[in-house]
């Protein structure tokens, strides 16, 4: 009964000014959970998220990060970053804590159209 | 049952038996909250309750099956992590129950 | 002497425009939650001179970037924030 459809999830904003980078991964984990493929694409300040070392008890909030680095657990293992957006602000593969795939701007269009359902965040 | 009182310990559950202060979790707690099922702990269900207290450290969310397989099967062995072998030690919702009896919030994403 | 705080990553290059015209010297620039990207090193951002900027420490380390900010930034805790308000005359709020 299994009818897979393949799913990607845009996060294009940082991690803690508002609840969208949470709900992108929360739509993400629970897609997983549901057996979709499932993959991520950061881009603009969505790439924010990806920076190691965030320590969020001072404001109050749970760490994304940690749940961020969960995402092979959900066997959510496809994550793309937008190469421009990474490099404009200072930031490389290096500084992320996951292993991601750069893309630029003509392979971010061919990943939407290989994906049967995208959701922006 | 809204409260274990476990020795001079008075430990405050939710109303789905979750610890309300994750910090009173003990190996006794543990064994406390299985008696009430009852369900005796062997040490296969200890190997499962640590790994999933050290998948919250590291991840700071309790884990839903699919994930929870994946860890067990990552750090027990391929054997263990089955869906079928987590039912056995852990009846009817192994996510859910492993996750209350390990001291940690119910889990997200579980359906 | 004012003291402006900005709350938005530099990607909102129209709040950052304007809130770093509205900069005199003498004035002080804490930047808040997700204007702590700001001060991440590296950014090409033309800080107006003689204004003093710093960062607000609980936001910087939630976001990873304890390690990671530019040299002219300094950072100021929730009482530097308290102090930073009555030191200035004025406070102007950039969101």
């Amino acid at each position: 009964m299994s009818t897979n459809k393949r799913f990607l999830i845009i996060s294009r904003r940082p991690p803690y000014g508002s609840s969208h980078a949470r709900d992108a991964l929360d739509t993400a984990l629970t897609t997983a959970v549901f057996e979709q493929p499932v993959s991520m694409l950061f881009l603009d300040d969505g790439v924010y998220q990806l920076l190691q070392a965030q320590q969020p008890a001072g404001i109050q909030q749970k760490n994304l990060g940690a749940t961020l680095s969960a995402l092979p657990m959900y066997d959510i293992d496809q994550l793309y970053v937008c190469d421009s957006a990474l490099r404009s602000r200072g930031l490389g593969p290096d500084d992320c804590l996951l292993p991601v795939q750069l893309l630029d701007s003509n392979a971010i269009a061919q990943l939407i159209r290989n994906h049967d359902v995208v959701l922006s965040f | 049952m809204t409260h274990l009182q476990l020795n001079e310990q008075r430990i405050e559950l939710d109303n789905e038996g979750y610890l309300r202060d994750l910090s009173q979790w003990s190996p006794q707690v543990a064994e406390a909250l299985a008696a009430e099922i009852p369900l005796p702990l062997s040490d296969a269900h200890w190997e499962v309750l640590y790994l999933l207290r050290d998948f919250y450290q590291r991840f700071e969310h309790a884990p839903a099956m699919r994930p929870l397989v994946k860890a067990v099967s990552l750090s027990l062995g391929p054997e263990k992590g089955r869906s079928i072998y987590l039912l056995k030690l852990f009846p009817d919702s192994p996510a859910k129950l492993a996750a209350r009896l390990a001291g940690l919030p119910k889990p997200t994403n579980c359906l | 002497m004012t003291l402006h705080t900005l709350n938005r990553a530099p990607s909102n290059t129209a709040l950052l425009a304007d809130c770093l015209r509205a900069c005199s010297s003498g004035d002080t620039l804490l930047l808040i939650e997700d204007g702590v990207y700001c001060a991440l090193a590296g950014q090409p951002i033309a800080w107006p001179a003689g204004v003093t900027l710093c960062a607000l420490a609980a936001d910087v380390a939630a976001r990873g970037l304890d390690s990671r900010l530019a040299s002219n930034i300094a950072q100021a805790d929730d009482a530097g924030f308290v102090q930073l308000c009555c030191e200035h005359t004025r406070v102007i709020s950039w969101y």
